[in-house]
């Protein structure tokens, strides 16, 4: 049934469905939105999903305005490298401070370390810098696409980003107070709080092993620029191949622990079922029987020259988009025009290393009518992608083969 | 409770997009009242229509229960109820 809204909204839009009593097919309702929703994402966000711009943002599909949670639209993954102002933004927790780089440090310490340190932006500045080029993806990026669907920030395809970033190494900060022998974890906290004080603070941990790689950077650059305050000005950690949920923006504490972080967000929050994934990199202290923390990101693609059920002309389209993994690269990419039958090798763009977005394109031979266009990304290890869904409750890891039509006339 | 809006409060003020947050039309009916007062406290209320239509009674009210234990949220037992028959009746499968 048409709701009040979608009726103005299709006046709007000069559509003419009023007392049809037909409802709105799945892509015009979202361009009735002026949103180009993700195909599959829960029916609620047609009435509540906006294009809006964060202040120094350009428009982003607004999913939640508090906490904000934004992500970018299929347009702005067109090349390898995301411009900060088209950076997805997302946040567990309101109360957002305006971080002030003159008065801003980083107390480093904790038990597993031999001593404290405090690192003012200058001091961070000052060390050897390093740059890493790399993705930051949500770990529930296209959870809205879970069936059934399951409760959360329900993102598309745009919950991520891939950008150069620049910034001291976390083992350099590491280093100086030094990690006992004992040190199993390092706790990363974010200026960021809750609006209510009995709500759990977003603080995350990292193995060791993770947190003193040498591609662990504590950034405070982006693409050549400070960062944005809606990604983590001044300061956010980068955890190259893992997930978003382990880049703590805004940081201001760094904790050598010996014992493992026991709080929401580690468990039961961003938890997979142990074996379900074809994950390599684990978190052995925080493991249990049943679950262990997401870690490194599963390969993935994604098609963005052309959003589904777009019109083409007849003859050669060029079909091309992005593919990541977590961080042993790209081997191949794959397109499909027969439904999965035969596959041809896409041909692949610009290597900016193997933690980032890889570029790919496809010539199509696009034929009258519909044109299917199915892609699937290996790895350097020999993963793929999946034909269908792992369910899970969380929603996480959703690499399903896309498998877009296109119209041509 | 009086501290959670008045951070809410604060963090409306610091924030400028958040004059579009009052413009989310939740659907009327009994129990609104006890969404908006206790769930806007600390987040926006488009997270209910974003997370609609699929979750059933049961689901609707794990995710109340789920706000209280995990992120302590001070709502009664009664106003949980409320919202929770409001999520399901308006935004439930």
């Amino acid at each position: 049934m048409l709701t009040r809204r979608r009726l103005l909204e299709a006046a709007g839009t000069g559509l003419a469905l009023a007392g049809s009593g037909l409802d709105f097919p799945r892509s015009l309702k979202a361009r009735a939105a002026g949103v180009e929703l993700t195909p599959g994402v829960p029916a609620g966000l047609d009435t509540s999903a906006r294009m809006e711009a964060l202040p120094g943002k350009k428009p982003l599909i607004k999913l939640s305005y508090r906490p904000p949670n934004y992500e970018s639209p299929l347009e702005y993954f067109r090349t390898p490298i995301t411009p900060n102002d088209q950076f997805f933004v997302r946040y567990h927790l309101s109360d957002i401070p305006d971080v002030d780089a003159k008065t801003y440090k980083i107390a480093v310490g904790g038990d597993g370390a031999n001593g404290q340190a405090e690192l003012t932006l200058d001091d961070l500045k000052a060390m050897p810098a390093s740059e890493v080029i790399a993705v930051n993806q949500c770990s529930g990026n296209r959870r809205g696409l879970s069936q059934p669907h399951v409760a959360g920030v329900e993102w598309g395809y745009g919950a991520m980003g891939c950008a150069r970033w620049r910034g001291a190494k976390l083992k350099d900060v590491l280093d100086k107070v030094g990690l006992k022998k004992e040190a199993i974890e390092v706790a990363f906290n974010g200026a960021e709080g809750p609006a209510y004080d009995k709500t759990p603070d977003f603080v995350k941990s990292l193995p060791v092993w993770k947190a003193i790689d040498e591609s662990t950077l504590i950034a405070y650059e982006m693409n050549g620029a400070p960062l944005p305050h809606f990604n983590g000005f001044p300061a956010r950690l980068i955890v190259p191949g893992w997930t978003g949920t382990y880049w703590m923006k805004h940081l201001i504490s760094i904790n050598v622990r010996t014992q493992p972080l026991n709080n929401f967000w580690m468990n039961p929050a961003y938890r997979i079922p142990v074996g379900l994934f074809p994950v390599v990199a684990r978190f052995v202290s925080q493991e249990n029987a049943t679950s262990t923390p997401i870690t490194e990101m599963v390969v993935n693609s994604l098609i963005t020259s052309h959003a589904d059920g777009a019109k083409v002309k007849r003859g050669k389209v060029t079909v091309s988009g992005l593919a990541w993994d977590g961080g042993y690269g790209i081997r191949t990419v794959e397109a499909s025009v027969d439904g999965g039958k035969t596959w041809s090798a896409a041909t692949l763009g610009d290597d900016l290393g193997r933690y980032a977005f890889r570029p790919w394109s496809f010539p199509l031979a696009a034929k009258r009518g519909k044109n299917t266009v199915m892609v699937n990304a290996t790895n350097k290890i020999g993963q793929t992608q999946t034909a269908t869904l792992l369910f899970n409750g969380a929603g996480y890891h959703n690499n399903v083969m896309q498998s877009i039509t296109l119209e041509a006339a | 409770m009086r501290i959670a809006l008045f951070a809410a409060a604060a963090v409306l003020a610091a924030f400028p997009a958040a004059a579009d947050e009052a413009a989310i039309q939740l659907k009327p009916g009994p129990g609104l009242d006890k969404v908006q007062g206790n769930c806007g406290a600390c987040h926006s209320l488009d997270y209910i229509q974003m997370n609609s239509p699929f979750l059933n009674a049961a689901g609707w009210n794990a995710e109340v229960a789920k706000m209280m234990k995990a992120f302590g949220a001070p709502i009664s037992d009664a106003d949980a109820k409320a919202i929770a028959d409001y999520l399901a009746k308006n935004y439930g499968t």
